[in-house]
């Protein structure tokens, strides 16, 4: 029997847009373009299981070894540290993680900034590296509203295009680092099923490269 | 007549890695399940995790519960010149789980090698590692790495100490990409760059990598790391557990206490490492010791799940007995049973979750089946 590589990909318009480069890269599960509510699906021939799982929690089916390998934001692998591989860039699903504060927000360092994000770690990471004096509130969406209501001075989240910051009076006022989906696999998979992933990540290789 | 021992999975692989262990001349080493809270605290890196159950002793000195073997028997063995102490144990630790952040008890079995280590302890040492690999599964895989390699070859590029960790950390993520764009960051020549990504994909049996590597390196520094390498791997190799070795440059552990060869031991099936080691003379020194040590640890928690045998029943007979029974009839009917090999649990009544081959009852005078399902 074929070992399967089981592969978790993020639900939505990225998963979508990932899947179609697996497709191509010669990993293909006609089942899965079929309208329907099943969340596995398997092409035995080509040894292949797709799931589509939160985009959050691709990095915990992979580190805990449901899933071979899978596709990740950056911001999602920075947030949480998974003990992973992380074996490719795939640029797509570009963004950033930034700062962005009221317009004309000036920074007074005699007081500590209030920062309020999803993102705890690393808006913590970012701040701790400049010693600035920070208090994290964490929130769990609904960011950009923070400032406005003085909840917080500035916030640390993705910015894609800017427009609902935008229409908020908000602006960015510094990038904490660029966002991209990333090829991850679990660090035993790996071992097991080596050259199987090393054929899909040359593979996409030359996609991302193109 | 005798009889499987009713030992689970685990108790077996320890029992049968403590044979192992001792079949080389090692001996087992008891410890305290306490140690001085300072310890740790000054050794903070060289942990899993930096969390530690403490307590107050009764004369107010911190304890910890011990969260780490390798320390405890560095700070209680001493060093005598030319001398080597073999030693294996089987404990637990305390350690702060992934997640929730809840303490867990890890069952640990490992080996130390402390003193004079020569090249031969190393190998040793290594082919004891995949030993016990194959010991717990035959589908398993030895990943080896020279850090001395990797630090010397690390200097070489320019890296600043800052950066090191950093850089580290991406070549143990296989993370080619973020690696290029550190190498760009601090302007290292874009040859040693790819020389640095090169290294890092190379993966394999130490025959096919080992000749590539060395033609990787042939103009940068890391040779006689290599050398070393090579000359320890042919030990290992020259025994039947040379095929589950692999050469794999991404097992790197934290450089202020590991040197030399470190490894992790990997089985088809459980999704992290089952076992880890290497050499840790960087970590002797830390504490005042001259010695050089080599050894590792078989995370006995990772292998519940690889016990897929479900035991069909929990006990052969259950004996009920009613008001009435006679004790000393109903005594000699169990050891009638049990001398026939069976396992007996008397009950009154029948246990609400019991799995049992039959259910006697036992009347007075007479024995009756009400059930059998074998």
């Amino acid at each position: 029997m074929k070992t399967m590589l089981n592969i978790a990909l993020p639900k939505g318009r990225l998963g979508e847009k990932v899947y179609a480069m697996f497709e191509k890269a010669g990993f293909e599960c006609p089942s899965i373009r079929e309208n329907n509510r099943k969340l596995i699906f398997e092409n035995p021939e080509k040894g292949v299981r797709y799931f589509w799982v939160k985009p959050s929690d691709v990095a915990i089916y992979v580190e805990r070894g449901a899933a071979d390998i899978g596709v990740a934001g950056k911001d999602i692998l920075l947030e949480y540290e998974p003990d992973i591989y992380e074996l490719l860039d795939l640029n797509i699903g570009k963004c950033r993680m930034a700062v962005a504060a009221k317009n004309g927000f000036t920074d007074d360092p005699h007081r500590t900034l209030r920062v309020a994000t999803k993102f705890s770690n690393i808006a913590a990471r970012h701040y701790r590296s400049k010693g600035r004096d920070f208090d994290i509130i964490h929130l769990n969406g609904s960011i950009e509203i923070a400032p406005i209501l003085d909840l917080s001075d500035v916030i640390v989240d993705i910015v894609e295009t800017g427009t609902t910051l935008k229409e908020n009076n908000l602006s960015v006022i510094e990038t904490v680092v660029p966002i991209s989906a990333r090829l991850i696999a679990n660090k035993a998979s790996y071992k097991f099923k080596g050259s199987t992933i090393d054929t899909l990540v040359r593979e996409l290789g030359l996609q991302t490269e193109a | 007549m005798m009889q499987e021992l009713p030992l689970t999975y685990q108790e077996r692989v320890i029992f049968g890695l403590r044979s192992l262990y001792n079949r080389y001349g090692y001996t087992q080493y008891k410890m305290s399940k306490f140690e001085e809270y300072d310890l740790y605290a000054r050794n903070k890196d060289f942990l899993v995790s930096d969390r530690v159950i403490t307590f107050m002793d009764t004369n107010g000195r911190l304890m910890a519960l011990k969260p780490d073997v390798t320390l405890s028997i560095v700070k209680n063995t001493k060093d005598a010149p030319g001398a080597l102490q073999k030693l294996y144990y089987n404990e637990n630790v305390y350690r702060a789980a992934k997640g929730n952040g809840s303490f867990k008890e890890i069952m640990q079995v490992g080996l130390e090698c402390l003193g004079d280590v020569d090249e031969y302890c190393i190998g040793e040492v290594l082919l004891l590692a995949a030993e016990s690999l194959q010991a717990i599964s035959p589908d398993s895989i030895l990943d080896i790495s020279h850090l001395g390699l990797l630090s010397e070859l690390i200097d070489a590029i320019g890296i600043s100490e800052n950066n090191k960790s950093q850089l580290l950390a991406c070549i143990g993520q296989k993370n080619p990409h973020e690696l290029d764009a550190l190498c760009r960051q601090w302007n290292v020549a874009s040859e040693k760059a790819e020389k640095l990504k090169q290294l890092l994909a190379l993966s394999g049996r130490p025959a096919v990598v080992l000749s590539q590597i060395k033609a990787l390196l042939s103009d940068l520094p890391g040779m006689h790391a290599l050398e070393q390498l090579e000359r320890i791997l042919a030990l290992v190799e020259d025994s039947d557990m040379g095929g589950i070795l692999r050469i794999d440059f991404s097992e790197v552990d934290d450089i202020h206490y590991y040197n030399g060869i470190v490894f992790k031991g990997f089985i088809n099936g459980v999704p992290s490492s089952v076992l880890s080691g290497g050499q840790y003379d960087k970590l002797m020194r830390k504490v005042g010791r001259k010695a050089g040590a080599v050894g590792f640890a078989v995370y006995m928690d990772t292998l519940e799940r690889l016990d897929d045998r479900q035991k069909e029943y929990d006990v052969d007979t259950v004996l009920l007995y009613g008001p009435e029974a006679d004790l000393m009839q109903l005594q000699a009917k169990v050891r009638n049973l049990r001398g026939n090999g069976e396992r007996v649990a008397v009950q009154r009544q029948l246990p609400a979750d019991i799995r049992c081959r039959r259910i006697l009852k036992f009347d007075g005078s007479e024995v009756e089946i009400l059930e059998n399902n074998a």
